[in-house]
């Protein structure tokens, strides 16, 4: 069984997704709502478009599993798992606060549809290849989509399960890596350069697309052909985000890693959002 | 800075010296036994794959070590269950965690200085922090190696017994391995066992002696000494017992084979007994294991025995052959008698 056939349309769901991850943020007075922000159009994607699972139900054998990676993007996973009826919308309230099951860093056994602990860069790609391993191993027709951050392409264990990853063949592993140019003390590409990625991915036997993560009919095609026309190998998607998408005044910031957004800022976000509500 | 006791100068030779056996460093395949002991070959492999013929969940996962940690007896038994993963022990471990996840038991194996030290924060978050049902297996513990400390895991019970939800499993012999494993099979959880491979000491069938996860079990009593010991130097332990008997001093050997969760009611109930000397001994650095466990559990609950540890030093262990080494070291047998005869005087 998958979820019911919806008319919201993804960019409505992109948006509702941004809407919640700001109330988290302003609930809590902090998170990393310029990556949620930036990634809210992969998640659409990824829960209205490609992913099968049952919202009542979150650990549904038949369900396509869902690893997030760089754990700190919690905010916008708990933002699409509200989005998806997994989680309440009024627990958005809880977020990051005491016996929440919403923590700042995602953990699997805190919250319903989580299914790993990330946190600790550069674990979910290993997990993943496990989990594929598994899979198929049950005869199971389940996908494994992984999110994670380029900052982790910096981890040597990462290009271990690359290199896994194709080894086995896993067509069952849609990755899709979050390319911000963003990490801890500055952009990606001045810390540890990965570029050319698509290339590199490429001569380690993926299927690798690369989109501009922000336009949603593309990152639409681009799940669509991981899915379908990976021949035989495991798929990357290596998704350009811009950090604080769908906020004029969060895009233009000063680009970092924990974006500074001061208390009156939040309702502002809301108010700018609010002005870009698609149908 | 290098200690300078790992790497003493060779001793001059006088001309009248007598000729000794120049000992070659022992391989990584050398065989822990002694010479004209029993031994069984692979318990760990064969008990495994009397597991896997009625549980069908169980895989076997390595890094590159499948022949050097017995797991081939797997793979040629099972060759659609076994995973080789390379020689990357990261990848190892979060694969484990993700096979578990999908219902697998997966044992995962590698050298014990590999899983504990380079994959030590996969073993942390993705095995035991979200307490899969993964067991790892391990050989060359403690100073089994004479590679030096590439290869040299004096420190892996103390960092595994670190770590939330794990149980830490150090055996002494092939009876005791081919036991513990279909019960590891039977517990639910993250489980870190210490390997003996290849021929394989057989001691404990002598003594009637049973494994059972979380037991420690007194193999033999005695009124002056009690060694408390895990491992193969409970083997040790044994024939220091029996060595210091002919020296009229009567020893016990309390066998604590799981390092955690302690037995603390029977370590307890061993320590109180009044007037008799207290000697942890371990295949591993002094600093964070067994000994140290039974140190503050004895004084937590106020028990004092007369107290000792015998257990590798705080250093970088030097390369060499394993019985000058476990000589230099203290944890051979005749190290072990005269260490206890010299707190007795």
């Amino acid at each position: 069984m998958t979820i019911s056939p919806s008319n919201v349309s993804l960019e409505r769901r992109a948006w509702n997704i941004r809407r919640h991850a700001i109330r988290m943020g302003e609930v809590q007075g902090q998170g990393y709502i310029a990556q949620a922000l930036d990634i809210a159009d992969v998640l659409a994607t990824a829960y209205f478009h490609a992913m099968r699972y049952e919202p009542q139900n979150p650990e549904w054998e038949g369900r396509d599993r869902f690893l997030l990676s760089n754990g700190h993007y919690a905010i916008a996973l708990y933002a699409a798992l509200i989005e998806a009826g997994i989680v309440p919308e009024d627990e958005l309230e809880t977020y990051g606060f005491d016996d929440s099951r919403l923590p700042m860093s995602g953990m699997a056994s805190y919250t319903p549809g989580m299914e790993m602990s990330g946190g600790s860069l550069g674990l979910g790609l290993s997990i993943a290849v496990g989990k594929c391993l598994g899979l198929k191993r049950k005869g199971s027709d389940s996908r494994v989509y992984t999110l994670f951050s380029d900052g982790e392409l910096d981890e040597g264990s990462v290009w271990e399960a690359i290199m896994s990853a194709a080894h086995y063949k896993l067509d069952n592993l849609i990755a899709i890596v979050d390319v911000n140019n963003q990490q801890a003390d500055g952009p990606s590409t001045s810390m540890l350069g990965f570029e050319p990625l698509a290339e590199k991915l490429a001569a380690f036997n993926w299927f690798v697309q690369r989109v501009d993560g922000n336009d949603l009919g593309a990152v639409r095609a681009a799940f669509d052909a991981a899915k379908d026309a990976n021949g035989g190998r495991p798929s990357m998607i290596i998704a350009d985000t811009l950090m604080g998408k769908g906020i004029p005044f969060l895009e233009a910031r000063d680009k970092n890693h924990f974006i500074r957004v001061d208390a009156h800022e939040w309702q502002l976000a809301l108010a700018a959002l609010d002005e870009r509500k698609p149908a | 800075m290098k200690p300078a006791t790992a790497h003493p100068a060779p001793a001059a030779k006088g001309a009248d010296a007598p000729a000794k056996p120049r000992l070659t460093t022992s391989a990584m395949i050398a065989s822990i036994a002694g010479e004209g002991q029993r031994t069984k070959p692979a318990p760990f492999g064969h008990a495994l794959v009397e597991c896997a013929k009625t549980d069908p969940s169980i895989v076997g996962m390595t890094a590159d070590l499948g022949k050097y940690t017995d797991l081939h007896i797997f793979q040629q038994a099972f060759p659609d269950r076994y995973y080789q993963m390379g020689m990357a022990e990261q990848l190892l471990f979060g694969a484990a965690s993700g096979l578990a996840a999908e219902g697998f038991t997966p044992f995962a194996t590698t050298y014990a200085v590999f899983a504990s030290r380079r994959a030590y924060d996969f073993i942390h978050q993705t095995i035991a922090e979200e307490d899969r049902n993964v067991k790892i297996v391990c050989a060359l513990p403690g100073l089994t190696s004479g590679y030096g400390p590439s290869h040299q895991a004096a420190e892996d019970l103390a960092l595994m017994r670190a770590i939330p939800n794990m149980t830490v499993i150090d055996p002494c012999d092939a009876h005791e391995i081919e036991q513990a494993v279909p019960a590891i099979v039977a517990h639910k959880g993250p489980v870190y066992m210490r390997l003996l491979r290849g021929q394989v000491p057989l001691v404990l069938d002598e003594y009637g002696y049973t494994f059972e996860l979380g037991k420690a079990k007194m193999l033999r009593d005695g009124y002056e000494v009690l060694l408390i010991s895990s491992g193969i130097m409970t083997m040790r332990a044994l024939e220091a017992a029996k060595a210091l008997e002919a020296d009229r001093v009567d020893v016990g050997v309390l066998h604590v084979p799981t390092i955690k969760p302690l037995d603390t009611a029977t370590l307890l109930e061993a320590c109180a007994k009044p007037g008799r000397l207290v000697v942890v001994v371990e295949n591993h650095t002094v600093i964070g294991g067994l000994g140290e466990a039974v140190a503050g559990l004895l004084m937590r609950e106020g028990v004092h025995p007369a107290f000792r540890m015998i257990g590798l030093p705080d250093e970088f262990l030097a390369a060499g052959a394993l019985p000058t080494l476990h000589d230099r070291y203290g944890i051979s047998t005749d190290a072990l008698c005269a260490q206890v005869k010299g707190w007795l005087k």
